[in-house]
């Protein structure tokens, strides 16, 4: 178990939950309507090459540019390394 | 399928979809070039409406609303999006049909808001676009599976091929079309369109080979960043190298017209106001377009290939530490150029906060206007010489000139945003799109579209502004026994005589006034002003004259201090129409324009003072 935000490129797994930094945090409630939901297989493809970020990050067949901040609120499962 | 349906054909239909599924080609398909471009009125969002005339020969209304992930809306964008489809935006009635658009390799995201729209209950269609790309993948999909399944028609699309729509216009031609049963709203999106492609998609992997083959170079830290300078540099020599010949045609064309037409006509006022208002004006800035055009070519094709995102990604976090966004990096170094084009490139932003701001340090960049006035000073007042042995003076004031204006600009970001720090975090949450050849229907469509933006303006506000101009640097003519060049006699005369006063502490004298009048038309011709002022006859080597008539009329205080008001003053009509016109605000636009004459007077009077105690 770990945060998105701190696998290292190329590492996968199984997204375990969303957590919001607020009631209403808008940015939790839009990653998952992009599909950052329990369950999805999730892969950390690479960084940016500014202060390693932003990160690129692969769930389902969409690749998506997530700031640190942002990806720190997906909760991941390693173990579960599924394909991705 | 349900046993509704319509009770008469439908007149509107939308098209909606996320970002990235090729909306907008399939809108210039089924269109082709009957479109109307505006904005949603008091939102910089863009509405773009075309008609269709179906085989039946039946016309349809077809609205392209702007791409949304979903209807929870995150943006002004998005949010018209949701309006128009729950039927409650004030200016647009609900549409009759909805045409959802999904990226047919990328079904596990698009799915899931085509099921949000869904449980509107509204008739629907879904186009499964880009089938082409798909197969060439080995995605399989099994449309009638997937028509039973959702209860509404699906037909295959390949936007950019001719006739790829053909399938698509025969199903909006019959008149049955199914209204789908709202289903629950309780239901979990993602569970069904997992249980949909589970049912209906067969995918061998996720993403193509070829787009990570060239994400490996092109997202790479260090060749990435390479790629990118490389790109950029191309463009900007693009703009210069092809643009600067067409420019020189069309400088070579307007002044033709105003010899023919100051032959033709009488002299008198008539032909003073076309030659010198309205073709001088006019011709002023219409002689950006070709550069304006090369810009939005490249910027176009740069959007349509997939690459303008990625460009955001490689640059976010060095633009995140000057409280811009990764996206804001093209406009602005685009504005280089030209402000004009940068400012309408802000478009690309979709987050309206960063739009803003981007749009208000965009004047900073040092556009080529400047240059012609920088040259004209540096040339006349800094000495030509060496400094550190492999330096040159004049060089380095144009450095520091250039300098000064991305160094205010990171101070204009970094304020605003500690201002705004109060304010919820800005997301990125930007999606990488698969890489896609341009279709050159739709980067013809995308240029015609800001060039017919560019030459409205042009035709309205600059034609007026530039006769209003005229009027005051004519009128009243003096009298026939005044010896003083005629513009002192004139309003601009008396205007500028009236500024002096208020100019006087940051050391410009009354010449330099009424010169900044006529110089608002556009930067450079604030040149020809001064000639005209200091009565210098347009002719050969008239800016070899003007200048050394200045080096023995001003001090060298008032030279850097007027080099330093160019830096920063909102000395360009057309900017803050663009600025007016993009951002759709009369407050921002008036804000603007106060806080580039606040710089412009402070930098101005630091430059004279510290000049005068340092002489």
């Amino acid at each position: 178990m770990g945060l998105l935000s701190e696998l290292p490129p190329g590492a996968s797994g199984r997204i375990v939950d969303i957590t919001a930094q607020s009631a209403s945090d808008p940015i939790a409630e839009r990653l998952h309507d992009l599909g950052f939901v329990a369950g999805e297989p999730v892969k950390l493809v690479s960084y940016g090459p500014f202060g390693a970020d932003p990160l690129l990050v692969q769930i389902g067949f969409t690749r998506f540019a997530l700031r640190r901040s942002e990806a720190a609120r997906i909760v991941v499962n390693t173990e579960e390394a599924a394909h991705v | 399928m349900s046993d509704t349906t319509l009770a008469r054909p439908p007149v509107s239909i939308a098209l909606v979809g996320n970002p990235n599924c090729g909306k907008t080609a399939l809108f210039n398909q089924l269109t082709g070039s009957r479109q109307k471009v505006a904005n949603y009125a008091g939102v910089t969002v863009e509405r773009k409406e075309g008609r269709l005339v179906l085989p039946s020969g039946r016309k349809v209304r077809v609205l392209d609303l702007p791409g949304a992930y979903s209807l929870n809306a995150t943006s002004p964008d998005e949010a018209v999006t949701r309006d128009v489809c729950l039927g409650q935006h004030p200016d647009e009635t609900q549409p009759d049909l909805l045409l959802c658009v999904a990226d047919a390799t990328n079904l596990r995201l698009h799915l899931r808001f085509v099921l949000e729209l869904k449980r509107l209950g509204r008739p629907m269609v879904l186009a499964l676009n880009m089938v082409d790309a798909a197969k060439r993948r080995g995605i399989l999909i099994d449309r009638d599976k997937l028509e039973q399944e959702l209860g509404f028609p699906v037909v295959e699309t390949v936007a950019i091929r001719r006739q790829g729509a053909a399938a698509l216009i025969n199903v909006l031609d019959e008149h049955r079309l199914a209204v789908p049963a709202a289903p629950t709203t309780g239901a979990d999106l993602h569970a069904e369109a997992r249980r949909l492609i589970a049912s209906a998609v067969t995918m061998p992997q996720p993403t193509s080979p070829i787009d990570e083959a060239i994400d490996r170079w092109v997202l790479h830290p260090v060749w990435g960043l390479l790629i990118l300078a490389a790109t950029m540099l191309l463009v900007f020599q693009a703009v210069y190298a092809w643009g600067e010949p067409i420019k020189g045609i069309i400088d070579a064309a307007i002044q033709w017209l105003g010899a023919e037409v100051t032959a033709l006509l009488p002299a008198g006022i008539l032909r003073s106001l076309l030659v010198e208002g309205v073709i001088a004006g006019v011709g002023g800035v219409l002689v950006f377009l070709p550069q304006i055009l090369i810009l939005f070519f490249f910027i176009l094709v740069l959007e349509e290939s997939g690459y303008l995102p990625r460009a955001a990604f490689l640059l976010d976090r060095f633009m995140v530490g000057a409280g811009l966004s990764g996206r804001a990096f093209i406009p602005l170094l685009s504005s280089f150029a030209c402000a004009v084009p940068g400012i309408m490139a802000t478009r690309s932003i979709p987050d309206p906060r960063d739009r803003l701001l981007t749009i208000l340090v965009a004047p900073l960049m040092t556009c080529s206007a400047r240059l012609p006035v920088y040259a004209l000073l540096i040339g006349a007042f800094i000495p030509d010489r060496a400094v550190f042995g492999v330096f040159n003076l004049q060089g380095l004031t144009l450095f520091a000139l250039y300098a000064a204006g991305i160094v205010s600009a990171l101070i204009v970001a970094l304020v605003a945003r500690y201002i705004g720090k109060q304010a919820s975090e800005q997301a990125l949450l930007l999606e990488i799109p698969a890489w896609r050849v341009p279709n050159p229907r739709d980067v013809f469509l995308g240029l015609r579209e800001r060039a017919g933006i560019f030459l409205r303006r042009v035709g309205t506000i600059i034609l007026a502004l530039s006769v209003l101009l005229w009027f005051l640097s004519s009128f009243p003519t003096p009298p026939a026994d005044w010896s003083r060049p005629a513009i002192e006699y004139s309003f601009a005369g008396h205007i500028g005589r009236g500024l002096a006063m208020l100019f006087e502490p940051i050391g410009f004298n009354w010449q330099i006034c009424v010169a900044l009048i006529p110089g608002l038309a556009a930067r450079e011709v604030a040149i020809s002003g001064l000639a005209s002022v200091y009565a210098i006859s347009a002719g050969d080597g008239t800016e070899q004259v003007l200048a050394t008539t200045l080096a023995s009329s001003w001090s060298l205080a008032t030279a850097l201090s007027l080099l330093a008001w160019y830096v920063f003053a909102p000395q360009c009509l057309s900017t803050i129409a663009v600025i007016r016109r993009e951002s759709g605000s009369l407050k921002i636009t008036l804000f603007s324009v106060v806080l580039l004459a606040f710089m412009a007077y402070a930098a101005a009077f630091a430059a004279y003072h510290l000049t005068g105690a340092l002489q």
